[in-house]
């Protein structure tokens, strides 16, 4: 009976491995696979083809996509992030009258759904002359809830010592959050921006909505693209746009797995 | 969740310790201190009221109106917009659908999900790299592998197709087909999120106090028992927190549509995020798209509600 479970337990395991790699799997070997050999199936590739890559890269302007999707990611990233750190230093350890009511009120915000906000926020934008710029599809994106509270969340675990040293030593509150609080929270702090960067990374409505020329598209925009003109034809340069969009991903996730993995799940544990 | 905080626990001003350097009164301090704060949320403050609560107020105004998106001049209709909508057999089925879908993805995410993370909480070799590779699928871009799961529907050459095959079933066309399309979404939901599930599930499993189960099992409780008595009621809050996760994410579905159906064939996959984004950018009908969005954001604060009344009882009842 014993050997028996922990069998059927490993082949549980098995399955679980094969579902969810399979579709990574398959997207990586069509990508590599000449286009003939596609439509004859097979499994494994028995060479490894790059012409896809060269359909591919030809089929949209990716510098100009990959360079928008950068710059929007990294900066918009860095943004949120020193907005966040700001808010929840305020709130960790600032006094204000009130301050829980207007904690709450923030809190709020996370309530409001990305796709209610599209419309109204794409008038604000135009409103401002920002439909296809850079801030235009970076600012409505860079308020911050969720890392905000988990910071604040972690800043309150720091030994209270420890700032009320640097205030009582005539240190301000700026020089107290550089030299004491940040790194004290690093590992938080890395965990906020590597979520940051995933998100933003794999934006597509907002910057489908705020941009209109070619020029300003990032990525996964891009995506659309190329499925007008290689889509349900030419697999294989399709699958390459997608490794594009989907290896940078995978390897930051290779690197920072726990960060990512705490930070999405976050909410379950500490709300 | 709790409020408390460090800074109300800190001493009173008139306790606070004399400071060097700095002269100033402890009523002048707490003043440069309630302005430091100000200064140190502004930017979030701002960004959260242009972004996220000045939509609602201009979304409630705009589906009160009929207006192209374009005319200077923005007419008032009053409620005709929810009138219309609510009279109008094709916007229930947008909601029917939308709720097809998340109820689906929300059941295959909970059964699924707990019994792969029941299954990694066994001590297995390998269960880190499984858990790991079974939450990648979370935070790939939606566009890129909606494009690879239209591969894999593909009814000539794909992947589901072959598979189907080797067992002896005719597979349907899947993304082109109305009546399978949405089943398709469905499936590629559920790949993106049962790992998540599976890992927040984990983290619930592990705070399981041990000594419960081991005096069940005294009192001659099987397996079964145990699951049902003391695992699922424990895990709850976990399985409320789950739900609700999933069905916000799941009614602002968007990459994935946009890319594998389009709200397409006809209206199969038309969910109320795509339905809200067709008006808008498409019929360009901000009368609509606003009244739209806004049943969308009661139905979702209402459920979200529901969850923190919930937790709530769930606190004070332990």
């Amino acid at each position: 009976m014993k050997p028996l479970t922990t069998t059927l337990k490993y082949v549980g395991l098995v399955v679980v491995l094969v579902c969810a790699f399979v579709p990574i799997y398959w997207l990586l070997t069509t990508s590599v696979t000449s286009p003939d050999k596609i439509f004859q199936f097979q499994w494994f590739p028995t060479s490894v083809e790059w012409q896809n890559y060269v359909d591919s890269w030809a089929s949209a302007p990716f510098a100009t996509l990959y360079k928008n999707s950068v710059i929007v990611t990294l900066l918009g990233a860095l943004i949120q992030v020193c907005v966040a750190i700001l808010s929840s230093y305020a709130f960790a350890f600032l006094r204000f009258p009130a301050k829980n009511l207007v904690f709450m009120l923030f809190l709020g915000a996370m309530m409001v759904p990305g796709t209610v906000v599209l419309m109204p926020n794409f008038l604000t934008i135009a409103a401002l002359g920002w439909v296809n710029t850079y801030a235009g599809i970076i600012v409505p994106g860079v308020g911050s809830v969720f890392a905000m509270f988990l910071l604040r969340q972690h800043m309150m675990t720091l030994p209270h010592e420890v700032t009320e040293a640097a205030k009582v030593d005539g240190a301000n509150h700026l020089r107290v959050l550089w030299n004491v609080v940040l790194p004290m929270s690093r590992p938080m702090v890395v965990t906020v921006i590597v979520v940051a960067v995933v998100e933003k990374w794999n934006d597509f409505v907002w910057p489908l909505v705020s941009t209109s020329t070619d020029s300003m598209r990032t990525l996964p925009v891009g995506m659309l693209m190329i499925q007008d003109s290689e889509g349900f034809t030419n697999w294989g340069a399709v699958m390459a746009s997608a490794v594009f969009i989907v290896v940078p991903v995978l390897v930051v996730f290779f690197i920072a797995q726990r960060q990512i993995i705490a930070g999405l799940t976050a909410g379950a544990t500490k709300g | 969740m709790t409020v408390t905080d460090r800074s109300s626990a800190a001493p009173a001003d008139a306790a606070d310790p004399p400071t060097r350097g700095t002269p100033a009164s402890p009523r002048r301090r707490r003043r440069r201190e309630y302005l430091l704060f100000l200064a140190f949320i502004a930017p979030n403050a701002v960004l959260l009221a242009v972004f996220a609560y000045w939509p609602i107020v201009f979304n409630g105004y705009l589906s009160l109106t009929s207006w192209d998106m374009l005319s200077p001049t923005i007419p008032f209709v009053g409620l005709a917009n929810y009138a219309d909508m609510f009279g109008d057999p094709d916007f229930w089925a947008v909601l029917g659908r939308t709720v097809l879908f998340s109820g689906a993805v929300v059941i295959g995410c909970l059964i699924a999900g707990l019994a792969v993370a029941m299954l990694l909480n066994q001590k297995l070799v390998g269960r880190n790299l499984v858990r790991t590779v079974s939450f990648a699928p979370h935070i790939l871009s939606g566009v890129a592998m909606g494009t690879v799961w239209l591969f894999i529907f593909d009814p000539q050459i794909g992947l589901m197709k072959v598979v189907l095959e080797k067992v002896g079933i005719a597979g349907p066309a899947w993304m082109t087909d109305s009546s399978w399309a949405m089943w398709g979404l469905v499936l590629v939901y559920l790949w993106k999120n049962i790992g998540f599930v599976a890992v927040v599930y984990m983290a619930g499993l592990q705070g399981m106090p041990t000594d419960l189960y081991e005096a069940a099992r005294l009192d001659g409780a099987g397996p079964w028992t145990l699951f049902r008595r003391i695992t699922l009621p424990l895990l709850s809050p976990v399985t409320f927190f789950v739900t609700v996760v999933t069905i916000v994410g799941t009614f602002q579905a968007f990459d994935v549509i946009a890319i594998m159906t389009n709200g397409g064939p006809g209206d199969a996959t038309t969910t109320i995020s795509w339905y809200i984004y067709k008006q808008a950018f498409q019929a360009l009908d901000a009368g609509h798209a606003g009244a739209g969005a806004l049943v969308m954001f009661v139905i979702l604060i209402a459920i979200t509600a529901a969850q923190a009344r919930f937790m709530e009882r769930r606190v004070h009842y332990r």
